[in-house]
């Protein structure tokens, strides 16, 4: 064989090559450039890649699976490190104290808060219930309390009872017709009257991101302590507390690979230096005599009781792999994610979204949707026949159905262990239900 | 934890095995062409009942005469179960002696429904059941009848 022949072979082997490598490139780049990204992911999931019948899980705005880090986390916590924190003088309640503690700062660190300014509940819920009790006294009759009609149950109804305790009134600010905020309605809304405005960052079932900034500068503007559910936008947008300057915001953990159970309540240092806690128990006070009781400092004098150190730590843990992971990557995955979901979902005869569907829209990875054929429930059910996991219902958000004149609606949600192939078993199945109901 | 984790190729399903014994033809029969579906402008009893979870809403109307059922109705809206149920049920009901209503059964229900109910859909499927009940029981103690109670 002559050197050219030799060389001639090599050459042809490798345009071969080339061409099997491109061709295969482009199957995987064609739409999702990261969906091998989250399939590795998903091998995180215990749960995930554990269950017999195969599992699609696409209910993460509910809650989010944990990966095997955060399981083990927990677990690790009971095996080596388990005493009550603050109390113990043995190194053990030491090492659980800095666990917990380090837990606090990465948490503040993740939302650009201080530590101090961290205060751990069992999850968003209760931490806006706590500030509604906080905030109590200041609210006189009369005054004006401002919600909007896309908020969760936890940020409607602690403000709903707030106000019919205090005798205020409850204003809502509502959707427009392309399911975003009335941005112009709460210009009018938020007036000299409004002592407090409660806002969702994201909704749970409209996926649309509200211009928090802005409904946050309002507040301000008229002396309004501004409170924002951040439950879904911890788990998909980067939280900067400085940078929005929001007086209160409230997220949990589960929503973002933490166990259930703990949750945050972030508020300003000055504010929380003068407002009085309104959980009382061990923890929270410095000195307590039969006359007088001097409160602890922040954070803890709003943590009355044991927390739920394994919780936190977790939580830290939680954090530290989402921070692990390529940002831009899987955000990038997420939307695309979204966009061929809602693309597919428009396919299916009878599929209407309820929420902006818009290619251009920017919006969370959540989808509620209804369909002609069928109730929410019954989709739910077919849906999960598929080992495909949606949620069925109002979503914990009446107000909102029902100013949209929907009894329930259907919800998919996406988190970074989502893949395309979730996607496509989500369509097979609302084919199905269309099939069955035909 | 990782001797867990499973290849990822057990993802191919295939259509046949789903299971959908939930909606059979009867169930959709019933949830199509609903029997008894409409309300009725003047009846003995009635009452309206309300799923908090899913939102589905029932109104039961009972006509009695003589002791008999002569007339019953329902109106309202839900998924296939609840409204299939309530067909199912107003089916049944009709023309029987008002008193089945006191030794009603949820057994008597499942048995109509002829299907194995998850535990998610037991409310949608004793939804009709409860408000048929309710609607009799306060009839019977004299109780106002149109008050919205949530379904425990």
């Amino acid at each position: 064989m002559s050197i050219n022949t030799v060389y001639v072979k090599k050459m042809k082997l490798t345009k071969n090559t080339n061409r099997v490598k491109k061709k295969n490139e482009n199957v995987v780049d064609s739409t999702f450039k990261y969906n091998q990204l989250a399939q590795k992911i998903k091998k995180d999931f215990p749960l995930l890649m554990s269950s017999v019948k195969p599992l699609f899980y696409l209910d993460s705005t509910a809650t989010t699976q944990k990966p095997e880090v955060v399981i083990d986390a927990e677990a690790k916590y009971y095996l080596t490190t388990n005493a009550n924190v603050h109390r113990g003088l043995y190194t053990l309640a030491e090492n659980a104290t800095i666990q917990y503690e380090n837990a606090r700062a990465q948490v503040a660190s993740f939302i650009n808060a201080r530590s101090e300014e961290v205060v751990f509940t069992s999850g968003t819920t209760a931490s806006i219930n706590m500030v509604a009790r906080m905030l109590e006294s200041q609210v006189r009759e009369g005054d004006e309390i401002v919600v909007t009609i896309m908020e969760h149950h936890s940020n409607f109804l602690p403000w709903q009872q707030l106000a019919l305790r205090r005798k205020a009134v409850l204003k809502i600010i509502p959707i427009t017709k392309e399911y975003t905020l009335d941005v112009d309605a709460a210009r009018k809304i938020i007036s000299a009257k409004t002592k407090i405005v409660a806002c969702t960052y994201v909704s749970n079932v409209l996926g649309v991101i509200n211009p928090i900034a802005d409904i946050i500068g309002m507040a301000k503007k008229v002396g309004a302590v501004s409170v924002i559910d951040a439950a879904q936008a911890a788990a998909h947008i980067p939280i900067d507390v400085r940078k929005l300057d929001c007086d209160f915001m409230a997220f949990s953990g589960h929503k973002m690979l933490a166990p259930t159970g703990i949750g945050v309540l972030y508020g300003k240092r000055l504010l929380l230096d003068s407002l009085e806690p309104v959980n009382f128990g061990g923890e929270m006070v410095k000195e307590a005599t039969l006359q007088n009781i001097s409160w602890n400092d922040l954070p803890w004098k709003f943590e009355a009781g044991t927390p739920n150190i394994a919780g936190a730590i977790a939580f830290g843990k939680a954090i530290t792999y989402l921070q692990g992971l390529p940002q831009e990557n899987v955000h990038q995955h997420l939307r695309e994610l979204t966009t061929y979901a809602l693309e597919q979902m428009q396919k299916v005869p009878g599929v209407e979204i309820i929420g902006p569907s818009g290619g251009n829209v920017v919006r969370a990875p959540v989808i509620s949707f209804t369909m002609k054929s069928a109730h929410p429930h019954d989709i739910a059910q077919i849906c999960n026949t598929f080992g495909v996991c949606i949620r069925a219902g109002y979503h914990c958000a009446m107000p909102l159905h029902t100013s949209l004149a929907i009894s329930a609606t259907a919800r998919v949600s996406f988190y970074i262990y989502n893949t395309k192939e979730d996607v496509d078993m989500l369509i097979t199945a609302l084919r199905k239900v269309n099939e069955v109901f035909a | 934890m990782s001797g867990l984790l499973v290849n990822d190729s057990r993802r191919e399903v295939k259509s046949e095995t789903v299971d959908d014994d939930m909606y059979q033809e009867n169930i959709l029969d019933h949830y199509k062409h609903p029997r008894h579906k409409r309300a009725l402008t003047s009846c003995t009893f009635q009452h309206h009942e309300v799923n908090p979870v899913c939102g589905d809403m029932l109104t039961f109307y009972v006509d009695v005469a003589n002791g008999m059922i002569t007339d019953i109705s329902f109106s309202g809206h839900g998924c296939a179960i609840s409204q299939a149920s309530a067909s199912l049920l107003a089916e049944y009901l009709y023309a029987k002696p008002v008193l089945v209503l006191e030794k009603l059964k949820p057994e008597v229900l499942y048995e109509l429904l002829g299907i194995t109910i998850s535990p998610g859909r037991v409310k949608c499927a004793m939804l009709s059941f409860v408000t048929v009940t309710k609607a009799y029981e306060n009839y019977v103690s004299g109780k106002k009848t149109d008050t919205k109670i949530k379904v425990k």
